[in-house]
C-alpha cells in the first residue's frame, strides 16, 4: 500500500487512490485549509490558501528531498513516499500572509453577515491569521446586487476562489457567471440579461466559502448558530437527496446537501431546497377529525386507535392507499394493521404524481420526475404482504380507484401527505370514486375534495417531522432522523400505525425497520446500524447468506 | 564573444530597404531559400536537433532552451500539434517585435513554417497584440503573400508538409503573453494561467500539445537555417564552464534601448554586450548631459541595475549576477539623476495592479496593496515601516517562492525589492522630508480613502 507521511504522520492509502495533499491529509487528521478547492469541481489553485511543502522519500535510502518552494496542496498529487508539511514556519507563514491578503478588500462586516458563524474566513483567520492589520486601507463598502431570483451577491466580501463560476459552468452547465474585471477590481457578476437561474443555482450559495453569495430564501432570517442539524432526505423527487434539514425550535429555516456519493454527491436541486416551506403553511390540518352531521368532529387521538379500527371493521371489505411519501416502516406498519383489520384487505400504492421526464445536468445530477420519494420502497413492502397482480405488477393507484368503485368494497384508507397546500393532487373526478363507500379515511396535509367526502380526516406529517427509511429510484435504502416535532395535534403516521398495532412505548423506527430486514430477503440490507449514505439494496441482496 | 566593431545585423537587415518587408525583397536577401532546402533535405527530428544544437533560447523572456522544448512534445502523436507564436509584446519598454512584424515579417514567416516543420504543427496561431495595428497589416500581407507563393497551404513546395497560420489580434492585456494565458485568449476565455503541470507541451491550446515561442525566436529560426548552426554559435557569450546548468547565450539580440539616452531604438547586437556599451556605443548616451540614475535591464518586471552595475553583460545570466530577475525582454530603459527612484516604483506598481489578472491571492492583493502604499506616500503619510511591508510583499509574491501561478507577480516584486534594496537611502529620505512628524509611526494610521488607482 502507498505510504504518504504528513507531518511526520505515516499514512497508507488505497493502491489506486488518486487523492492529493489536502485529501490524503485529512485521511491524517491534518487539515489544510483552502478556499478555492471543492471536491466537486475542477481545480483552480489559485486561492493560494492551501499552500504546503512537498517532496518526496526515497524508497530505498530513506532520503527525504523537499520541492524547494511552496506548492498547492489541491493540485498536488500524492504518490508513495510524498512528504506533506504542514506546520512549518514557511507555511504558517504563507496562511498568514494570504489571509492578509484577502482581508484587505473584504468589508469585515461580521456583525450583519448571515455567513457569521460558519464562514470560512473567519474560521481560517481565527486559526491561521494575524492579529494585527497591517494594511491601513479603507476596506470597500457592502454592495449589494441581486445575481439571479432567488441568489443575492455581495460583491466586496467575496474573495474571488470562483467556485460559484465554475459550477455553474461544470455542474448545472449553465454557465451564468463570471469573473468581470481584473486585479484587485474584479467582481463576479452575470452576462447583461442572463440572470443566474437554473435548477440547481441554489448550490452556489452553499459553495461560497465566505459571506458573498446569499440565498434570499434564508437571508436574514436565522443565525447560523441556533440552528440545530439534522440528517434527512429530501422528499421532492425519486431521487432521494441527501440533506441537512436546519431548523430550530420546531421551525425549519432551510435545507442544505449533505455529501453522499452514491446519491446526490454534493449537490440539491432548489425544488428540493426550497421545498420545506409546506411545513409551516398555516393551512395545514393539525387536527383528527371524524364526521358527524354538521362537519367534523374533532377526536382524541387515543380514541383514533381504538374507534377508527371498529369504524373500518363494521364498514367490511377495505381498500388501502399506502403513500409513497410514508417510509418503509410505516408503509410495512399500515399493511399490517390492515391486514389484521380485514386480511382480505387490497392494498395498492398511493397516488404517484409525476411531472415531467428527468432532467439531467453536465455534472451528472438528476432531477427525476416522479415527484414522490418512496414508491419502490412502497412497493417492495406491498410484496411481502402478497400485494402482487397476476402479472407481477404491484397495484397502483388507479388499480384502488377501481377498487373503490367495486360494490364490495365498503371502505377505503387513503394515505397522502402531498406537499400541495391547495390539495391539488386528487381533483373532484376522481375523489367522486370514493362516493360511494360506508366509510373513507383520509391522512394527508391539507384538504382536498378527497378529505371533503372522508369520514375520518386525520392529518399527516411533513418529510422533516417522520424518521424511517426511504428507497430511491435507484433501490438505495437511506435512513434518517425526525428533524422537528410535527405541529401540536398532529401524529406521525407512523406513531398512529404503531399504536393500532397495540404496541407498547414509542414508536421505534429502526425497531420496526430491524423487525422488517430480519424477515424478508428484499429489505435484508436494512438489518443493523446503517451507514449515513444509506445502502444499495439490490447490491446486498446479491450477497450470499 | 563577437567584437562589436564588426558585428553586422541580420535579424535587422531589411530595416530600411525600401519594400523590405516584402516577400520579393525578403527573397533578394536569400529569404526562404533555406526553408525549400530544409524541407527537401532534412527530417523534422533532424530540424529539432539543429536548433537544439545552436543554444538558440527562447527570446520572450524566461529564455529556456527552445529546441528542448520542442522535444517535450508526445512522440507520434496521433492528433493535431500547435504552434503559438507570441506577439503579445507588452512588457513596457519592448518593440523589438514590432520591429520585425512590421519591417520583416517574412523572416518570422519563414521561421514560424520550419519551427511548424520541426514540431510537425500543422496549424500556427500568431497571437498578435491589439495595439499594434501597422504589425496587424504587414503580417497579414505577408501571410497573404506567402500562401500565394506557395509557401503556406497544403503540400508546401511539394514537401508534403502542410500549414495553416491564422493571425490572432488579442484584446489588450499584458497577462496574454505568458504563455498558457495566451492559449486560454486564444481558445476564447478569460486569460488566466493555467496551472502547470500539463505543460502546454502535453496539453496546450485546444487540450492538444502546443509549443509556444517569440516572435524574436522565430526570426532566429530562420536565421540559423540560412546561415547555420556554426555561425550563430560564435556570437554570444558560450556556457560557464563553472555552471552545469548554464546553457550560455548565443546569438544576436535585439536591444530595445529607451529612456533618457540620446537615440532611443531598437539595435540588433551580440548577447553579452553590457548596459554601459549599449546606451553609450548605440544610444550615445544618457541624454543632455545627466548621469544614469537606475536602468533597467530587461523590461520592468526584471528590476533595475544602478549606475554601479551598468557593466553587467546583458546575457541570459548577467543580469541576474546583478539582483535582477533576468534578461527578460531585454528592453532597456535608462533613468536620469534627476528621476524620483518613488515615481519610478508607483508607475511600476501601478502597471502591475492593473495587469495582474486577479487569479492568484498573493498577486491580485499585494500589487494592489503595494500600489496603495506608494499612494499614500507619494501622498506625504508615508512610514519607514511600509519599506518592510512592502520588501515582504516583494520577497513574498511570485511563482519562486510558490505563491502564485504564473511569473506576473514575480515581474511585479521585483522593481519592489530591487528599487528598495538598491535605493533604500532615497526612500527613507523622501519619507522623513514628506512626512517630517509621522515617519517613525508603526501603529496602524487611519485609513486614506482610496485614490484613483488607474
Amino acid at each position: 500500500m502507498p505510504t504518504v507521511i504528513v507531518d511526520g504522520q505515516e499514512i497508507e492509502i488505497g493502491a489506486d487512490e488518486r487523492l492529493n495533499c489536502i485529501e490524503a491529509a485529512r485521511r491524517a487528521g491534518v487539515e489544510i485549509p483552502h478556499y478555492c478547492w471543492h471536491p466537486g469541481l475542477s481545480v483552480v489553485a489559485s486561492c493560494r490558501m492551501c499552500l504546503i511543502q512537498a517532496g518526496s522519500r526515497n524508497a530505498e535510502t530513506g532520503e527525504v528531498s523537499m520541492i524547494p518552494k511552496l506548492v498547492p496542496g489541491c493540485q498536488t498529487p500524492v504518490k508513495d513516499g510524498t512528504v506533506i508539511v504542514t506546520d512549518s514556519d514557511l507555511v504558517r507563514d504563507s496562511r498568514a500572509r494570504v489571509e492578509e491578503a484577502l482581508l484587505i478588500d473584504h468589508p469585515i462586516d461580521c456583525p450583519i453577515c448571515d455567513k457569521a458563524g460558519e464562514c470560512l474566513l473567519q474560521d481560517y483567520h481565527f486559526e491561521h491569521g494575524q492579529s494585527e492589520r497591517r494594511a491601513d486601507i479603507h476596506a470597500f463598502t457592502s454592495r449589494r446586487r441581486d445575481v439571479g431570483p432567488t441568489v443575492t451577491l455581495f460583491v466586496d466580501r467575496c474573495i474571488m476562489c470562483t467556485r460559484c463560476v465554475r459550477f455553474t459552468r461544470e455542474v448545472s452547465g449553465t454557465a451564468e457567471l463570471m469573473v468581470s474585471a481584473r486585479g484587485a477590481k474584479e467582481e463576479i457578476d452575470t452576462f447583461p440579461g442572463f440572470p443566474l437561474e437554473n435548477k440547481l443555482a441554489g448550490n452556489v450559495v452553499d459553495l461560497c466559502p465566505v459571506g458573498a453569495l446569499g440565498d434570499k430564501d434564508f437571508l436574514y432570517q436565522q443565525r447560523v448558530w441556533f440552528l440545530k442539524k439534522s440528517a434527512n432526505v429530501c422528499g421532492g423527487c425519486s431521487a432521494g437527496c441527501s440533506i441537512v434539514t436546519e431548523h430550530n425550535q420546531d421551525t425549519v429555516y432551510r435545507l442544505k446537501p449533505r455529501e453522499n456519493p452514491h446519491v446526490n454527491k454534493w449537490w440539491i436541486c432548489d425544488e428540493g431546497r426550497y421545498g420545506w416551506h409546506h411545513l409551516h403553511d398555516p393551512s395545514r390540518l393539525v387536527e383528527a377529525g371524524r364526521r358527524e352531521a354538521d362537519g367534523f368532529t374533532a377526536i382524541e387521538w387515543a380514541d383514533v386507535v381504538t374507534q377508527l379500527r371498529d369504524d373500518l371493521k363494521a364498514a367490511g371489505r377495505l381498500a388501502v392507499a399506502v403513500s409513497p411519501q410514508l417510509t418503509v416502516e410505516e408503509a410495512w406498519m399500515l399493511c399490517a394493521v390492515a391486514r389484521s383489520i380485514d386480511p382480505e384487505a387490497f392494498l395498492a400504492v398511493g397516488h404517484v404524481p409525476t411531472i415531467g421526464d428527468d432532467e439531467s445536468f453536465p455534472g451528472g445530477f438528476t432531477i427525476r420526475g416522479e415527484k414522490v420519494p418512496n414508491r419502490i420502497g412502497v412497493e417492495t413492502v406491498l410484496g411481502l404482504f402478497g400485494a402482487v397482480a397476476e402479472d407481477g405488477t404491484v397495484p397502483g393507484w388507479n388499480e384502488l380507484l377501481e377498487q373503490a368503485q367495486k360494490d364490495d368494497v365498503k371502505a377505503a384508507w387513503v394515505t397522502a401527505g402531498y406537499p400541495t397546500p391547495d390539495g391539488s393532487w386528487c381533483d373532484e373526478q376522481t375523489a367522486a370514486a370514493f362516493d360511494g363507500l360506508d366509510c373513507l379515511v383520509v391522512q394527508d396535509l391539507f384538504d382536498s375534495p378527497l378529505s371533503a367526502r372522508a369520514h375520518w380526516r386525520l392529518p399527516a406529517a411533513g418529510f422533516a417531522e417522520r424518521a424511517g427509511t426511504w428507497v430511491n429510484c435507484g433501490h438505495h435504502a437511506q435512513s434518517f432522523e425526525q428533524a422537528i416535532r410535527p405541529p401540536a395535534g398532529v401524529w406521525p403516521e407512523g406513531r398512529l400505525f404503531w399504536n393500532m398495532l397495540g404496541r407498547q412505548g414509542l414508536y421505534d423506527p429502526s425497531g420496526v425497520r430491524q423487525q422488517i430486514a430480519e424477515n424478508s430477503a428484499a429489505f435484508a440490507a436494512l438489518a443493523g446500524d446503517l451507514p449515513a449514505t444509506g445502502v444499495d439494496l439490490r447490491l446486498q441482496q446479491l450477497a450470499p447468506n | 564573444m563577437t567584437d562589436l566593431q564588426t558585428f553586422q545585423p541580420v535579424l535587422l537587415e531589411a530595416v530600411g530597404v525600401e519594400q523590405g518587408h516584402s516577400l520579393e525583397s525578403y527573397r533578394s536577401r536569400g529569404g526562404y531559400a533555406p526553408l525549400e532546402k530544409l524541407l527537401a533535405e532534412k527530417q523534422p527530428p533532424e530540424v529539432v536537433e539543429m536548433v537544439k544544437s545552436s543554444g538558440l533560447r527562447g527570446r520572450g523572456g524566461a529564455g529556456f532552451m527552445t529546441g528542448l522544448k520542442w522535444t517535450f512534445l508526445p512522440k507520434d502523436h496521433p492528433g493535431p500539434i500547435y504552434l503559438c507564436v507570441n506577439a503579445d509584446e507588452s512588457e513596457p519598454g519592448t518593440f523589438n517585435n514590432r520591429i520585425l512584424m512590421e519591417d520583416d515579417p517574412h523572416q518570422i514567416l519563414e521561421g514560424t513554417i520550419i519551427s511548424a516543420y520541426a514540431t510537425r504543427a500543422s496549424t500556427a496561431y500568431i497571437y498578435l497584440r491589439y495595439e499594434y495595428p501597422q504589425s496587424w497589416k504587414s503580417l497579414q500581407a505577408a501571410i497573404d503573400e506567402a500562401y500565394a507563393a506557395g509557401y503556406l497551404g497544403q503540400n508546401i513546395k511539394g514537401s508534403g508538409f502542410s500549414l495553416d497560420i491564422y493571425l490572432h489580434r488579442g484584446a489588450a492585456a499584458y497577462i496574454c503573453g505568458e504563455e498558457t494565458g495566451l492559449i486560454e485568449s486564444l481558445e476564447g476565455k478569460r486569460a488566466w494561467p493555467r496551472i502547470k503541470p500539463p505543460f502546454p507541451a502535453i496539453e496546450g491550446a485546444f487540450r492538444k500539445p502546443t509549443v509556444v515561442n517569440n516572435i524574436e525566436t522565430m526570426a532566429c529560426v530562420a536565421q540559423i537555417a540560412r546561415r547555420g548552426v556554426d555561425w550563430f554559435r560564435s556570437i554570444g557569450v558560450p556556457a560557464d564552464p563553472n555552471n552545469p546548468r548554464d546553457p550560455g547565450s548565443y546569438g544576436p539580440k535585439l536591444y530595445c534601448l529607451s529612456g533618457h539616452v540620446e537615440k532611443p531604438g531598437c539595435y540588433e547586437a551580440p548577447l553579452g554586450i553590457t548596459a554601459r556599451e549599449l546606451i553609450d556605443g548605440f544610444g550615445g548616451g544618457v541624454w543632455k548631459g545627466l548621469r544614469a540614475k537606475a536602468v533597467i535591464p530587461g523590461g520592468i518586471s526584471m528590476g533595475l541595475l544602478s549606475e554601479a552595475e551598468l557593466d553587467t553583460p546583458l546575457d541570459f545570466a548577467g543580469p541576474g549576477k546583478a539582483g535582477c530577475l533576468g534578461l527578460g525582454t531585454a528592453a532597456v530603459v535608462v533613468i536620469d539623476e534627476t528621476v524620483s527612484i518613488v515615481d519610478f516604483l508607483h508607475n511600476s506598481c501601478r502597471f502591475f495592479a492593473h495587469e495582474s489578472c486577479g487569479q492568484c491571492t498573493p498577486c491580485r492583493e499585494g500589487t494592489s496593496w503595494s500600489l496603495r502604499m506608494l499612494e499614500r506616500i507619494r501622498a506625504g503619510k508615508g512610514r519607514l515601516k511600509d519599506l518592510e511591508l512592502l520588501a515582504e510583499i516583494g520577497n513574498t509574491m511570485g511563482m519562486m517562492p510558490g505563491s502564485t501561478i504564473c511569473g506576473l507577480a514575480d515581474g511585479a516584486a521585483w522593481p519592489i525589492k530591487n528599487a528598495i534594496a538598491k535605493f533604500r537611502d532615497e526612500f527613507e529620505e523622501y519619507i522623513k522630508q514628506s512626512n517630517p512628524t509621522g515617519y517613525m509611526e508603526t501603529d496602524p494610521v487611519p485609513a486614506l480613502p482610496i485614490l484613483s488607482a488607474h
